[in-house]
């Protein structure tokens, strides 16, 4: 009960802190909006804006017809090149794909003749390059299929696709974005936080002041760790509520209550994590560069850029260990598919065991800590 | 006001403040030249910020100030007269190098004033002989001792013969041999150059007796000026401490008469409160305490003197649990000394060194957080903090932030907070540095209460004799050792010495040996010629001195290997983990099929599926809702859902549908997944033609070839490859740069730009340099690896892509310093860089998606920002195989980052602090 009272006060202490610094406070409030909304909406759709040119050789009603074709919101106006300007202007970066209309290309169709287009692809443009061949491809074929029927006809298939997409309908690319970057936000500000409030103290020898009074290491962890996981979670909330359901109109499926716990453990954990690194860093560039290598690889590796099933066997295992990850599938689980406890609760298990054994690894080190910064 | 005719400096209504707070209030004063001016008053009196506007080191705010015969706001003026001016800022050592030795530290001063290789070997030849620092040349400044490092500083002072030498407070908490030994070199510097006016400011009543002139300051105003002779016979006093106190308004004197100390009562034997045996710590191979023992009594007062960095502070932190003694035990009331045993911690109040309290709480918001941790209750809270405040003096102030209150009040609050849990016992470490007398006097009232009406035992270190005088018993600390124990008066007549500071000096004299070697040697000093660079007109512009700061950052830098393997060893590390963890190939994606047809046409429908690399198929789906669960639980992300009569359809030719459902919570996946999907129905489509005797291509009005370039196997290591260095050589040197520049503000090294001749620039590319130079070895040592270790070849230029690290290395150092010149402390530093960085770079530069392909606020971002350019060149570079005048273009964006981010930090970075 003392116990609980301690670790009371000392977080209001740490929520005066943290407003009397109007940077960080302005840096939050940044964070939570303008970078999430423009990284979310920055996304495009899955093939946007691409540049294309065309080699037309042929310069027929059909060719002129697949050119025209290729239009906005996928590709930009496509621009007319000469055949010897392909490789300069691909390797310039001018075109991410250059498509190439043979000469008679029109009479050869008409004749039967199976002519053939090319389509030169800049294959480092590595998530564009096959979708959008794919697009120019299914666009020209399309319109010489019309142009050899001579109408509109369907071509008659014996089996139809139908692709339905689960839980975004539209496949709308900010809905998904949004939630990668609250998670990047989540993560990056609450260590950073966390771990600065400490090393902070430290470097003021407040630490010191606090630990000759009849307080334990875990209390002052666990206050920093509420404190601050209190702000973010407060900043986390007003944007899913304001920035991500208000203005950019992504529903949560699943029960807002639930997403916030989750949350709230996710924050204990990742606070862990800045207390740990708080505790071992010596010197704040120490500290700078032990963030790098923490928050690079939680915000890549958490399924967010990648997912975890197409990330190398070598890596898999050593990401189970960042909570990042089962937080990504928790919160992608939650807001989308609207699960229930009964599906996420084994990621709020893992968050939060994860985040114990942080705790426990920076109190084991705490006193060593202290009696060495100086 | 003075008899001299020409002052070397003049104020006129000189006023200056921080915030609400009044430094100096319109003074006016001339200080003669030629002599040695002390400037007297405890902390805060406005004495630093009197010197440091002297100094030109902080920028004028109101009222006119010449110096050396010209106008201080004046920014050429400050320029001309800058090398002829020396300042040497208030605390140990702090305009010094920690991590530097003693010759590297003079050796940056000396190529600041421009002297050259030969010159700079004689002065500091000469600086060290004189102060008998020559034999510890390769220490690093760091591991001097006080008095050790304040010789230091003056030697970088005096390295360009400045004709105005300003010390700021230069011996406080400097042992009393160092002390001495100081001021005779001073003096012997006179002797040699009589020209030179120096302007001292001390704390130290009794130091100033020294000095020529005085300069009696409190409250940011000029109490009087004079000799020491004419202020002690103007105020009737016998010593300038009493002076200095009748020189006071009224209503500032306190309560006037000596503090009287009425003797411990000799009651009960209840055992000593604090018993050392043999303490000892070691850090390393330094032993900062060694071997010390001693017993206090209950309801004594204990003093323990030293100079700094003898080993008190540590002392202090065994006791309290702080720090493990590496030998020897303590007790606290008989219990060993456990840092678990919260009893025990309940009955100590402590008060450490520095103001360890909240600065940004209120002195109200202290006091209360400090009872609730004790667990007071409400009522006693109240009635202890409303009791504590009226004692203490502090009712005026309850709700003004600590942090801005004065010294003296915040010490005062400091002990109130020590005390509001009534300990039995306060150990004390220097509570009354920079107090002046009349609060220290106040201080000492609280102190003997406490220890005569309450019966609080009351251990307290000091560097002040006349403090020592009061305690009951003393024990003179020196290196690590306590020399001896007793009362003062038996010390002082032990030696048989007329003053307790001369008894101390005796003691270390015991303990070093006869000395000889430490003092000053005068005849080094007379036998040098004087200076000849004196007057000798600086550049604007020097690429020495830019390099002075390149070599300095680099060696400091080079000290540290900690932070050097972190930086080379971390970005190897999560170059791999950003490269092969980011992939966009979808592999072995789960998916189940609903199979309602269970025909020979449905099964081979989904064979295309059960083969695929991509797919990986789990146990087949019973119905509708069991498909819905498994796509909500995430256990699948594709199902592909055959309708009954799906055989029949087929056969009869009545294009049967069949639905594929697709986990859309992961956009970009999902798009992959739509696309492989389509893929195997298509090769169904080939196949169910074939089998009709029909060629699906011959059907075909047009084919198509897709020529995939630079990246035929289309695999994402060879696009991420390449890009994933541009994020760790982005932000290892811009972090690493901005904690650089933000130390030298928090440390205070920053001082020596402000008041050496050097220009913005100069500090600015030369602190970068070395960051450039780390940010190319380790472009050197990832190119290794993405060539070496994932394969990617590097097909084109060589010379375009090392051209463009240097750049973009020049372009993240560049965004580090101005972060760093926007941001005070280190932690803002850090946090303002990553946050600021890590959203352009990690989504606006094209790592994943194009930058041409982005929209709105992003796509702009990504066209601003250096990392767009260099992903861009490094895979033209290696995939592309592009050649020099390909890349031109993405060299020639890159080269303008760099001079726009200084020029930047250049506005933001003032030559005069505030």
């Amino acid at each position: 009960m003392q116990s609980l009272l301690n670790i009371f006060w000392l977080g209001i202490k740490e929520l005066r802190s943290v407003f009397s610094d109007m940077l960080l406070v302005a840096l939050i409030v940044y964070s939570f909006s303008f970078a999430i909304y423009s990284q979310a909406n920055a996304v495009s759709e899955t093939v946007h804006n691409a540049s294309v040119g065309v080699v037309d050789e042929d310069d027929s009603t059909l060719s002129r017809s697949i050119r025209s074709a290729l239009m906005p919101p996928y590709f930009q106006t496509p621009e007319q090149i000469a055949a010897r300007e392909v490789d300069r202007a691909m390797e310039q970066d001018r075109f991410m794909f250059v498509l190439s209309i043979p000469p008679g290309f029109e009479e050869d169709v008409r004749a039967g003749r199976q002519p053939a287009l090319q389509i030169d692809i800049d294959a480092t443009a590595v998530s564009q390059a096959s979708l959008g061949a794919g697009y120019i491809q299914s666009i020209a074929l399309a319109e010489v299929n019309r142009y050899a029927a001579r109408a509109d006809v369907e071509t008659e298939y014996p089996v139809v696709l139908v692709n339905r997409r689960a839980f975004n309908p539209n496949g709308t690319q900010s809905w998904f974005a949004a939630i990668v970057s609250l998670l990047d936000q989540l993560s990056m500000l609450t260590i950073i936080l966390t771990g600065a409030a400490l090393l902070r103290e430290r470097e003021h020898g407040t630490i010191e002041h606090l630990l000759v009074m009849p307080l334990r290491a875990v209390e002052i962890a666990l206050a920093k760790v509420w404190a601050n996981g209190l702000i973010i979670l407060v900043a986390f909330t007003l944007s899913v509520l304001i920035v991500v359901e208000g203005l950019m109109q992504v529903p949560v499926a699943g029960s807002h209550l639930l997403l916030i716990a989750g949350t709230t453990v996710y924050l204990f954990a990742a606070a862990a994590i800045g207390i740990f690194l708080g505790t071992v860093a010596r010197t704040m560039a120490q500290f700078s560069l032990l963030i790098m290598m923490t928050i690079i690889p939680m915000m890549m590796l958490s399924g967010g850029m990648t997912p975890i099933e197409s990330q190398p066997a070598a890596i898999q295992p050593f990401t189970w260990f960042l909570p990042s990850r089962h937080y990504m599938a928790f919160a992608q689980a939650v807001v989308f598919r609207g699960a229930g406890f009964e599906i996420v609760w084994p990621q709020f298990l893992t968050v939060a065991g994860l985040g114990w054994v942080f705790l426990a690894a920076s109190l084991a080190l705490f006193r060593r800590s202290v009696s060495t910064s100086r | 006001m003075s008899d001299t005719p020409e002052p070397i400096a003049r104020a006129v209504g000189l006023s200056h403040g921080y915030g609400d707070v009044r430094a100096l209030d319109a003074v006016t004063l001339d200080i003669p030249a030629g002599r040695m001016v002390g400037v007297l008053g405890p902390d805060g009196v406005g004495k630093s910020t009197l010197l440091a506007l002297v100094s030109g080191a902080r920028k004028l705010q109101t009222g006119s100030l010449t110096v050396l015969g010209g106008d201080m706001a004046d920014a050429r003026h400050r320029t001309a007269v800058g090398p002829r001016i020396a300042y040497m800022p208030q605390g140990l050592g702090k305009n010094l190098y920690t991590d530097l030795s003693v010759r590297e530290n003079l050796d940056f001063f000396g190529r600041l004033f421009g002297q050259g290789r030969a010159e700079r070997a004689a002065r500091i030849a000469r600086l060290t002989q004189a102060t008998a620092l020559d034999a510890f040349l390769n220490r690093p400044a760091g591991k001097l001792s006080g008095g050790m490092k304040q010789k230091l500083g003056l030697c970088c002072a005096l390295i360009h013969d400045p004709d105005l030498l300003i010390l700021d407070e230069p011996t406080t908490g400097v042992d009393p041999l160092s002390r001495r030994q100081f001021w005779q070199l001073i003096d012997a510097i006179r002797a040699e150059r009589p020209g030179m006016s120096v302007l001292v400011s001390t704390a130290y009543m009794d130091e100033a007796e020294r000095f020529d002139w005085l300069v009696a300051m409190d409250g940011g105003r000029v109490l009087d000026t004079g000799t020491p002779a004419d202020l002690k016979a103007r105020t009737v006093s016998d010593n300038l401490e009493a002076a200095f106190v009748r020189l006071l308004p009224e209503d500032r004197r306190g309560s006037g008469g000596e503090l009287t100390i009425p003797p411990r009562p000799q009651d009960g034997d209840d055992g000593p409160a604090i018993v050392a045996r043999g303490l000892t710590r070691r850090f390393g191979d330094f032993t900062a305490v060694d071997h010390v023992s001693f017993e206090i009594q209950r309801g004594e007062i204990f003093g323990f003197l030293g100079s700094n960095g003898c080993g008190k502070t540590t002392t202090m932190k065994m006791l309290t649990g702080l720090l493990e003694a590496t030998e020897g035990e303590a007790f606290l009331f008989g219990h060993p000394v456990d840092a678990d045993d919260l009893a025990t911690r309940k009955r100590v109040g402590f008060m450490s060194q520095a103001f360890s309290l909240y600065g940004e709480l209120t002195v109200m918001q202290n006091l209360k957080l400090h009872a609730r941790l004790f667990h007071l209750s409400p009522e006693r809270t109240a009635s202890r903090i409303s009791e504590l405040l009226i004692r203490f003096g502090l009712t005026d102030q309850a709700d003004a932030r600590a942090g801005a209150l004065p010294l003296g009040i915040r010490q005062r609050l400091s002990l109130a907070v020590a005390v509001l849990h009534e300990p039995d016992m306060l150990i004390l470490d220097e509570p009354t540095s920079g107090v002046d007398p009349v609060a220290r006097d106040e201080f000492w009232e609280l102190l003997v209460e406490l220890s005569r009406r309450d019966r609080v035992t009351i251990f307290i270190s000091t560097h002040f004799m006349n403090e020592a005088l009061r305690c009951d018993r003393i024990s003179l600390m020196h290196a690590g050792q306590v020399l001896v124990y007793d009362a003062p008066d038996a010390l002082v007549a032990a030696k048989g010495a007329a003053t307790l500071e001369e008894a101390f000096i005796s003691y270390i004299e015991d303990a070093v040996g006869t000395d000889g070697d430490a003092a000053p040697d005068r005849k080094a000093l007379a036998d040098t010629p004087p200076g000849a660079a004196g007057g000798k007109p600086l550049s604007r512009f020097s690429p020495g001195r830019l390099l002075a700061y390149s070599m300095r950052e680099f060696m400091e830098v080079m000290r540290d290997p900690v932070r050097l393997a972190f930086a080379f060893l971390g970005s190897s590390i999560l170059l791999l983990v950003i490269a092969y963890g980011v992939s966009l190939d979808v592999e072995d994606m789960r998916y189940a099929a609903l199979d309602l047809d269970q025909t020979p046409q449905s099964r081979a429908y989904l064979r295309n599926f059960e083969g695929s690399r991509y797919f990986l198929e789990t146990e087949p789906l019973g119905s509708v809702a069991e498909m819905e669960r498994r796509l909500r639980a995430g256990d699948i992300t594709l199902a592909i859902e055959i309708p009954p009569g799906f055989g029949r359809d087929l056969l009869k030719g009545n294009t049967p549908g069949v639905s594929a459902w697709i986990d859309g919570a992961n956009t970009i996946r999902a798009g992959t997944i739509e696309g492989y999907v389509a893929g195997a129905h298509y090769s169904y489509l080939a196949d169910l033609a074939r089998g009709a005797g029909i060629d699906p291509e011959a059907q075909q009005a047009a084919t198509v070839e897709p020529r995939y370039r630079f990246n035929p196997s289309f695999e994402s290591i060879y696009a991420i490859g390449p890009k994933a260095p541009a994020m760790l050589l982005l932000f290892f040197p811009a972090v690493l740069m901005a904690v650089s520049m933000a130390r030298e503000k928090e440390i205070g090294t920053i001082t020596n730009f402000y008041v050496t001749p050097t220009n913005r620039l100069e500090f600015l590319v030369g602190k970068q340099l070395p960051y450039i130079a780390i940010g190319f070895v380790n472009f050197i040592l990832l190119t290794f690896l993405v060539v070496v270790v994932m394969g990617v070849p590097l097909k084109g230029s060589l010379l375009a892509l090392s051209l463009g690290a240097v750049l973009y290395a020049v372009a993240a150092s560049g965004f580090g310093l101005m972060i760093s010149s926007m941001t005070r402390t280190q932690v803002a530093a850090v946090f303002a860089t990553t946050i600021l960085a890590m959203l352009p770079t990690q989504q606006f530069s094209g790592m994943l998606q194009p930058v041409s392909t982005l929209e709105g606020g992003g796509r702009f971002i990504g066209q601003v920002w250096p990392a767009t350019y260099y992903m861009h060149l490094s895979v033209g570079a290696f995939t592309k195989g592009l050649e020099f005048r390909d890349l031109t273009r993405d060299l020639i964006a890159l080269a303008w980052f760099s001079p726009v981010f200084v020029a930047v930090a250049a506005l933001f970075l003032k030559k005069q602090e505030k």
